[in-house]
């Protein structure tokens, strides 16, 4: 068989690849479903209700969508300029470690000036964590895969020795958790009574901000085209290096973001199961978007739907949650696979 | 200071290197084996999982040992078919697409465990592969009990590195195999199929792999938990990469990390919780990285890693 390259793809393919992928992970969850003795629809409809069935389900999807619009973010500037970084789950706790350690107590000044100050400094902590593995990688050509993936185990064992050490909570009753933040580094609700928070406006702003880096700057065009060929780009007086190295400190950065909303927004203190694997989601999310930031937060908000709604599905239905992580799973290899037929013809001859 | 060092000449000390050397094995195998036809499978952590879940789970249903065995390589060689269909004939991102597996896998495994055992708190135990010595072999003082005394899939490793490198380098298979990874036009030239050579390089390697994954649970643990694999995967690709794509290199490499894997343990209870735990559990992944930064320079890949081959194109 052979690929052939099609034409630009017109508006209805552009949505028709899409939604052939999503249908056919929606197949493979209802055998599962069937799998487990339930009902497909029924349990469908559970986890749509789950997800967005009420404004307290919605808020929750919007909440758990916030750390996943800055992973998700960080995958797609580097995986646009081919910076594998998959080590979005470390520099995320990277950037919590540094909200908890200024944001208890440490800097005694006002909300307005400390909020932003510990969010740079969680920003800078996530960007030198992967420009590590991205000096590495243009130095040494140590493949940068490997070396994230590493890191991210590398970085659990350190926030539970951080835990377990010098930020443990003394209240704590022995509980591998740090102490609370104060209440000036608190990101504030942004509707009293439910956990939303504004890290999820930090996210909408940054996905904005991402958004046009790639689309109207030099930087971004120069990272797109690292990407693309970075042959080319090399032949054409692009600092190809340099050029990885920002994009290594703009990825890292986001994802860090994405624990400081996290801890400075939602839990209130660190501990050792602040992520449920934002990271690797946040891969799942960027692909979902075809690498685009203002898609990500779409993409991140489905997904944190899958997650949300089967949550709430698996305590009435009897179906593991598990489910979530396969559907979203799949819905990656469907879609990169969508995305590959929208722009190829198979040929059998 | 001492002994630090007291615990080189422990038997144990060797006996539980090469124990914890042996899915390490298997796993680097699996990856050679598909990195040389030119493709690189991140499938490799979920692989294991799947692999470790469905060895044991075979035996706690009633099933044989080996049977296990057969049916975690079945599994994982089903995972390389969904990978190798996607990475080769369609040429997705081997990046993507692996990262996908090893989360497809993940998830699969934990949705079917939490289906089959919903109210278990604690893993249920298996009665798993027992050591079987080796006559004469095993009497050898610390190297006999290291290398002789163990149980028939760690033998089984052994074999394994043996049959792959006899194969890729003896056989007209694995010249294919290896070509295919170099410069595939020159295998189409031979009227062998690139993306047939290259999808049974991943589904081969992917069964050893799962076989990685249930030696963890079929000769070392004997249940079944989550996150059990912790990050094996990733450490068997940065030995491939350590051992230069070669078996023998390979397998020098997995024994010397087991090695300092078995010691970093022991090393932890001689100097009695002065020093974090952590610290010597993060060594393993440490030097993982180190690893690669000493070889990366000199570092020959396959030349058509990661590159897709479409017929007749040059």
């Amino acid at each position: 068989m052979r690929l052939e390259p099609k034409p630009a793809p017109s508006l209805a393919t552009t949505l028709l690849f899409p939604v052939g992928a999503v249908a056919v992970t929606v197949l493979v969850a209802s055998l599962l479903v069937l799998a487990a003795g339930a009902n497909p629809l029924s349990v469908f409809g559970l986890v749509l209700k789950g997800a967005a069935g009420s404004q307290f389900a919605l808020m929750e999807t919007l909440t758990r969508a916030t750390p996943l619009i800055f992973t998700g973010l960080a995958v797609a500037v580097a995986f646009r300029a081919k910076l594998w970084n998959i080590g979005a789950e470390a520099q995320l706790y990277a950037g919590a470690i540094l909200t908890v350690v200024l944001g208890t107590g440490a800097l005694p000044l006002p909300a307005i000036v400390l909020l932003p100050l510990i969010a740079i400094f969680a920003a800078l902590a996530g960007a030198m964590l992967l420009l590590g593995p991205a000096v590495l990688k243009v130095r040494f050509g140590v493949d940068e895969v490997v070396t994230t993936l590493l890191l991210n185990f590398v970085m659990i064992l350190f926030v539970s020795m951080l835990l377990e050490g010098v930020l443990k909570d003394p209240t704590g009753l022995g509980w591998p958790q740090s102490q609370k933040l104060i209440a000036e580094a608190r990101l504030p609700r942004i509707v009293t009574g439910r956990r939303l928070h504004y890290g999820f406006v930090l996210a909408l702003v940054s996905a904005l901000a991402v958004w046009i880096v790639m689309k109207k700057t030099t930087l971004g065009y120069e990272m797109r085209a690292v990407g693309h060929n970075p042959e080319a780009a090399r032949f054409s007086g692009m600092p190809v290096n340099r050029i990885l190295l920002k994009t290594a400190l703009i990825s890292g950065g986001l994802a860090a973001l994405g624990g400081f909303s996290e801890v400075a927004g939602l839990k209130g203190n660190l501990t050792l199961d602040l992520s449920p694997g934002f990271g690797y989601s946040g891969i799942v999310v960027a692909m979902l978007a075809m690498l685009n930031p203002l898609g990500v937060v779409v993409a991140a908000i489905f997904v944190a739907g899958i997650f949300v709604g089967a949550d709430a599905m698996s305590r009435t239905a009897g179906v593991p949650s598990y489910i979530a992580n396969v559907m979203v799973a799949t819905a990656l290899l469907t879609m990169v696979t969508a995305i590959m037929l929208m722009r190829f013809r198979v040929r059998w001859r | 200071m001492t002994e630090a060092f007291d615990i080189l000449l422990q038997t144990s000390f060797w006996v539980a290197a090469i124990r914890i050397a042996s899915p390490l094995i298997f796993a680097t195998m699996g990856e050679l084996i598909c990195e040389r036809a030119g493709v690189l499978n991140l499938g490799i952590e979920g692989i294991m999982v799947a692999g470790a879940f469905a060895g044991w789970f075979t035996v706690y249903s009633g099933g044989d040992l080996w049977a296990g065995v057969l049916v975690a390589a079945l599994t994982g060689a089903a995972f390389g078919l969904l990978h190798s269909t996607l990475t080769v004939p369609l040429g997705l991102s081997q990046h993507v697409v692996g990262i996908g597996v090893t989360l497809l896998a993940t998830s699969l495994t934990y949705f079917t465990y939490r289906l089959a055992l919903p109210e278990v708190t604690s893993p249920p135990k298996i009665e798993a592969f027992q050591p079987l010595p080796i006559a004469l072999l095993s009497d050898i003082p610390l190297v006999g009990p290291a290398l002789f005394a163990q149980t028939p899939l760690t033998y089984l490793a052994y074999v394994t590195v043996a049959v792959v490198a006899w194969a890729l380098y003896r056989t007209p298979l694995g010249l294919a195999v290896r070509a295919a990874g170099e410069n595939p036009s020159s295998v189409e030239a031979q009227g062998i199929s690139v993306t047939a050579i290259r999808m049974g390089a991943v589904m081969v390697g992917s069964a050893l792999m799962a076989v990685g994954g249930a030696f963890l649970t079929m000769s070392a643990f004997n249940s079944f938990f989550f996150e059990m694999v912790n990050g094996r995967g990733w450490i068997c690709i940065a030995l491939v990469v350590f051992g230069s794509w070669r078996p023998g290199k390979a397998l020098i490499g997995a024994v010397l990390f087991a090695a300092f894997d078995a010691y970093q343990v022991r090393l932890q209870q001689v100097t009695g919780g002065v020093v974090p735990y952590q610290l010597f559990l993060m060594l393993p992944y440490l030097l993982s990285i180190l690893a690669l930064v000493l070889v990366a320079r000199r570092a020959t890949y396959p030349k058509a890693l990661m590159v897709p081959y479409q017929k007749g194109e040059r």
